[in-house]
């Protein structure tokens, strides 16, 4: 047992040697592939936590969020509507809800314009995310003035500016009292956006969400669930653009992988074969050569991983920030929270590692079951 | 003891470029002796010392290694012989690893790596401990006068030292029998004087030491004991020099 550990150490070593002799192919090599690793493994990071910031904020969102169609397009809620739904077995609280876009030509920004729910928001004042304050550089205490629907103007004041904790939800948002939101767009009273529903038992959002169907044939009960599993989608689906956007580097990668990893030069095949003269078995050189490409794979993997983790979890991913969070002027800014998939990871190493590995091996197969002797007649 | 028995080595064998360049050759080569192959390119002597060093089997005849501490597995206590022919490839390369140490014409050092690195090079793979192998690559650097040396790589060397460099690798695993071929081919009259003077040595240390060459500096030497000459695959001549 202590031989063969002595054996692969000596061999280890030697390969350690031995790659530092090549190191411009070598370091070029490990660049690359460090680089690939890097780019997929912030990829995964990055969706991984968005995913899972999603899934956080929609903790704290209703367990149903209850639409109007007209025409197969949203349209206003009536109030009645929801005193109709809180009649409903199981429903504990239906709220109505004020929200719509507005755009700031200005900036060329689009804002979320939401109307308070707290009774004692004042008129004339507002809340407003930690991006809009930004673009418009505003501060506590400042004026922002809007366009009303009829183009005569809004003033409101700056109450607070929303933390950047909060700023994935609320980097684009305007909060503004209930008669404010209705001046600003003309908004009929009466009426809602939409409606948030809660249920006391989770099991029965079918049940309820079926019954409101029937009872409104024109309403769209939405379920948390369902708003999660779009926002997996959503972020699926930019996680993949990127991915292809990335797959033609992967590819010349895999070529420049390839061909280094492959082609023995007529130098390596003679050194091949001193090896074996002076006593070394075809297994040894198999070792050796399965030690360089670990060394090499395995190198560029921890070290691709441990950058990308610092990329995306430290200075939030900049190489990826346009391409995923998906606002076009106003982006978030704020620091995701580390998750690591064990699974994503496990599959990004047998798709990286194991392939280069086997790549390195397989040649050297050839050039190694060459007789000794053949180093003799150099 | 070296015995060859009916040793023949054919290529291409069947075929009708088939090439013998080992022709029936029985020998006995005697131990802690300087044996000299001599004879002309194409005589068959690299082949015969690859056959005997287990680089390659012969195409039919038998070699037996008679009272030599080779690396057999199964061999039994007090059994003398052992028949190398027959033997499957990973006990040759036990044997070859164990019982002989090479010298190349070439040197066939490897490039890029040091002169300690290059004599400790075939014990790497024998799971030995590498401060055991290292100290003894150590000292044999110091016997050939080239410790200095050490951390220095090959490809900077002159072509005595990477002779002396060659030597001492061939001798790390403490073989009894070294197989030079054409050793002096690459070196000038002063160096290849060098070289016998160390092989004689070598011989002082009761090794034995089997070498294939046509430089008179090496077969007339007064340090030779045996002389096979071959030509065309054959042996024409085998004597005593004592």
């Amino acid at each position: 047992m202590k031989r063969a550990v002595e054996r692969h150490l000596n061999i280890l070593e030697f390969t350690l040697a031995s790659l530092l002799r090549r190191k411009v192919k070598n370091l070029s090599l490990l660049t690359m592939y460090l680089l690939v690793i890097f780019m997929l493994a912030s990829l995964v990071f990055f969706v991984t936590a968005l995913k899972r910031e999603a899934a956080m904020i929609l903790n704290d969102a209703p367990d149903m969020v209850v639409q109007r169609l007209v025409a197969g397009r949203q349209d206003l809620v009536p109030a009645e509507y929801a005193a109709e739904i809180t009649r409903i077995r199981g429903v504990t609280a239906v709220r109505p809800r004020l929200w719509g876009y507005y755009y700031d030509a200005l900036n060329g920004a689009n804002y979320t314009v939401m109307a308070s729910d707290d009774p004692n928001t004042t008129s004339d004042k507002a809340a407003i995310g930690a991006g809009v304050a930004k673009v418009r550089n505003l501060a506590v205490g400042d004026l922002l003035p809007l366009i009303s629907y009829d183009k005569a103007p809004l003033m409101l004041e700056i109450g607070t500016i929303f933390p950047s904790a909060s700023d994935l939800i609320a980097a684009d948002m305007i909060v503004i009292s209930p008669r404010d939101f209705h001046q600003l767009f003309n908004f009929p009273s009466g009426q809602a956006t939409d409606l948030a529903v809660s249920v006391r038992n989770a099991k029965e959002l079918p049940t309820v969400a079926a019954k409101i169907a029937v009872q409104f044939p024109d309403s769209r009960p939405i379920l948390k669930s369902e708003i999660l599993r779009t926002y997996q989608s959503v972020f699926d689906w930019r996680g993949g653009m990127a991915l292809l956007i990335l797959a033609s580097s992967l590819l010349s990668f895999i070529i420049f992988a390839w061909d280094k990893a492959t082609g023995l030069s007529a130098e390596e095949r003679k050194e091949i074969g001193i090896l074996k003269s002076i006593g070394w078995e075809t297994s040894d050189v198999l070792l050796l050569k399965f030690w360089e490409g670990i060394v090499i794979s395995l190198t560029a993997f921890l070290l691709g991983v441990v950058l990308a983790y610092g990329h995306v979890f430290f200075l939030s991913a900049p190489l990826f920030a346009q391409v995923l969070k998906g606002w076009s002027v106003i982006y978030p800014n704020f620091k995701l929270v580390p998750v690591v998939n064990a699974y994503q990871l496990a599959v990004l190493f047998f798709l990286t590692v194991v392939p280069y590995t086997t790549a390195t091996i397989i040649p050297c197969w050839r050039a190694a079951t060459i007789d000794p002797d053949a180093a003799m007649r150099y | 003891m070296i015995e060859l028995s009916g040793i023949t080595k054919s290529f291409n064998s069947g075929k009708a470029n088939q090439f013998t360049a080992v022709d029936n050759v029985t020998l006995v080569i005697n131990p802690k002796q300087i044996t000299v192959f001599k004879g002309p390119s194409g005589s068959g002597k690299t082949s015969l010392l690859t056959m005997i060093g287990c680089m390659a089997r012969p195409t039919s005849g038998r070699i037996f290694l008679r009272g030599v501490a080779a690396a057999v597995p199964f061999q039994q206590d007090g059994v003398e012989v052992v028949e190398i022919t027959s033997l499957p490839e990973r006990f040759l390369n036990d044997i070859r690893r164990s019982t002989f140490g090479f010298i190349f014409q070439q040197f066939n050092l490897v490039k890029g790596i040091t002169v300690l690195e290059n004599v400790m090079l075939p014990a790497y793979p024998t799971g030995e401990g590498r401060a055991d192998f290292r100290a003894r690559a150590l000292k044999l650097l110091e016997q050939f006068d080239i410790v200095r040396l050490a951390g220095q790589r090959v490809e900077l060397l002159s072509g005595g030292e990477l002779q002396r460099v060659a030597i001492a690798r061939a001798l790390i695993n403490n073989p009894s029998i070294i197989i030079a071929d054409e050793p002096t081919a690459h070196l000038d009259s002063k160096l290849s004087q060098e070289f016998m003077t160390i092989v004689g040595c070598l011989k002082g240390e009761g090794k034995s030491v089997l070498i294939a060459s046509h430089d008179p500096i090496v077969f007339d030497s007064l340090l030779v004991d045996s002389q096979v000459e071959m030509r065309d695959g054959a042996v024409v001549n085998s004597r005593s020099c004592r």
